[in-house]
């Protein structure tokens, strides 16, 4: 019997010809991930347990980003206690305030992560990296102290589901409207314990931005990863960032799935996920009239250049609604550079929007935009449960950049259609 | 090994924002996290919680996050052990990697009620329902992650693997 994709990467690095579903297996890690809020966890058990060496000091990234620039002398300690692990082991990859970028935005840009690897995080959107043709997955700080002491991590091989995409995405509809779509379609659970697979020719028209996004919210079907095949568009993203060795798989043609899905691209329409489940999805053009007080463009979903791009398009030259706090976080130092270059954060200021230095904050609730009783925000983050981004009866709706800004401008949820750029940037 | 309490219950897709909000993740003390545990949808369940209680969950329960800190808030809470139809993937290792008893058991999810006492013996998988007089059947870990559960969690596995080497 043929294996997945995953299947394929998790034998090779298992050491076995081949694999199943559901057996249990120990495979070697190629990159190893925790953050400031993770990590301090994952230092803990790595102590407690007595270990005095890491298994690689270039295959372990701790990223300084949920909680920074320090929101409050706590968090200020849990950063110091990672500095402090960082310096202690000499490791590589520590990106502290200053170089820092969300992790999930960062690996990628940096070149820490290439097809075939295996990479287990402390962060549960660690599946992001399935864009690049990795197996990559979120464990605990557990989990991850044991990678960081030996290289190694215990799975159980997943079987898969199939998304076999066709067509191409309409003009203002993403990937954030891809996945969205999908986890409306199969729900928060209809992924457990499995991959997500995503195939067919509709792949070779989505952007690296775009498989980024729908890989990083495969978690919110409940998937252990998410994964896209190897191609051109890979091969140049990864050529421009690091020149290390990699190894692309493919899954059999007699590879075995769970289910098959077929989704053609061009049906797509922008959606939404209304609180307090990602599974609760509208498209555009069923949501109603939905009055907001906040938006939130960025987070490691949608803070890369293209979002910012998109959302820079459908503000120049405009002004958000009165009463509306816009809140724009450029998840890196290079996204945020590149959007100053591109006059993007002239736009988002006249605009009348702030701009962030790189942070996870509102998405999690812990900085940078915190909800008060009642309130309602638009966010291109990942999660809309109760209580997610500040007071317990606040509502978050989950959506696209160009959803995001038009509805900033509306001063209730709108499309993109009703905000048609007047130039392209 | 036993355990034996009463009854916390919850529904269905219970995420781990609303075990431990992450508004508390500035901090790893196990009793501070605690005196947070399930706030967002149960304010009363630091109040009711005695050691030794269990709490039951429906479908994907600790979905979200992959924060740690979730088990720990409710084992540090006093509860001994958590039943649900189906656990979310990466609370499920965290809960074995810290020693947090976990059954998965869609029968006792539906049967059991809040408040019921209830006890677990956990090499048999057998949950009964003191109140009600009834019992149901968990799934068996595979032995893999038993040895974990034996070790004391998979630090200690992994340090009696490296031992025996």
């Amino acid at each position: 019997m043929g294996m997945t994709m995953t299947q394929k990467i998790l034998a090779a690095h298992a050491g076995l010809e081949s694999v199943s579903a559901g057996q249990l297996i120990n495979a070697r890690l190629d990159m190893t991930l925790a953050n400031d809020i993770t990590g301090p966890v994952s230092i803990n058990e790595f102590d407690g347990a007595g270990f005095d060496s890491v298994f690689d000091k270039s295959r372990i990234s701790l990223v300084m980003d949920h909680f920074t620039p320090n929101k409050d002398i706590k968090s200020a300690e849990q950063c110091k206690k990672c500095r402090a692990f960082a310096k202690r082991f000499d490791i590589d990859n520590f990106y502290d305030v200053g170089d820092m970028g969300i992790e999930h935005a960062l690996l990628p840009e940096k070149g820490l992560v290439a097809p075939g690897d295996v990479i287990i995080g402390a962060d549960s959107h660690t599946c992001t990296y399935g864009a690049v043709g990795a197996f990559s997955t979120g464990v605990g700080s557990t989990d991850l102290a044991a990678g960081m002491a030996t290289g190694q991590a215990w799975f159980k091989v997943p079987e898969a589901l199939k998304f076999n995409l066709t067509g191409s995405l309409q003009e203002g509809v993403s990937g954030k409207d891809v996945i969205l779509r999908i986890i409306g379609m199969i729900g928060v659970d209809g992924a457990l314990y499995r991959s997500m697979e995503f195939t067919g020719p509709g792949v070779a028209a989505l952007s690296m931005d775009d498989r980024l996004c729908i890989c990083n919210m495969a978690i919110e079907a409940g998937g252990k990863n998410g994964i896209f095949p190897v191609d051109e568009v890979t091969e140049q993203f990864i050529k421009e960032r690091t020149d290390r060795d990699y190894t692309a798989f493919a899954a059999d043609d007699d590879a075995e799935y769970a289910a098959v899905y077929d989704i053609d691209l061009s049906s797509i329409r922008p959606t939404v996920s209304f609180p307090h489940l990602p599974e609760n999805t509208k498209t555009i053009d069923e949501v109603g009239d939905i009055p907001i007080d906040q938006v939130v463009i960025g987070s490691c979903t949608n803070g890369r250049f293209s979002d910012m791009k998109a959302a820079a398009e459908i503000l120049a030259g405009r002004h958000i609604s009165p009463g509306v706090r816009g809140i724009i976080i450029p998840a890196t130092q290079k996204v945020y550079k590149d959007c100053i270059k591109a006059g993007f954060i002239d736009i988002f200021i006249d605009a009348g929007c702030v701009v962030s230095t790189p942070t996870c904050g509102p998405c999690l609730g812990g900085h940078m935009g915190i909800l008060a009783s009642g309130e309602r925000c638009v966010a291109t983050t990942n999660r809309n449960f109760v209580g997610r981004m500040g007071a317990v009866d606040s509502e978050i709706y989950l959506a696209s950049p160009q959803v995001a800004a038009a509805s900033a401008l509306a001063g209730r949820i709108a499309g993109p259609d009703d905000f048609r750029p007047e130039r392209s940037l | 090994m036993n355990a034996k309490g009463f009854v916390h219950k919850y529904g269905n897709n219970i995420d781990t924002d609303v075990i431990i909000p992450a508004r508390y993740l500035n901090t790893q003390d196990h009793k501070e996290l605690a005196s947070h545990c399930m706030e967002d949808i149960d304010t009363d369940f630091v109040r009711k919680v005695s050691d030794g209680d269990i709490m039951v969950g429906g479908e994907n329960f600790g979905c979200g996050s992959s924060r740690e800190h979730a088990p720990i808030a409710i084992k540090a809470s006093g509860i001994s052990c958590v039943i649900a139809s189906t656990f979310a993937r990466i609370f499920y290792r965290n809960a074995i990697n810290i020693g947090l008893p976990i059954l998965e058991c869609p029968e006792a999810s539906k049967s059991i009620e809040a408040g019921d006492e209830v006890s677990v013996d956990f090499d048999s998988g057998v949950i009964t329902n003191i109140t009600k007089g009834e019992t149901y059947k968990a799934q068996a870990f595979p032995e893999f992650i038993q040895n974990i559960i034996r070790s004391g969690g998979l630090m200690n596995s992994i340090k009696e693997k490296q031992n025996d080497k």
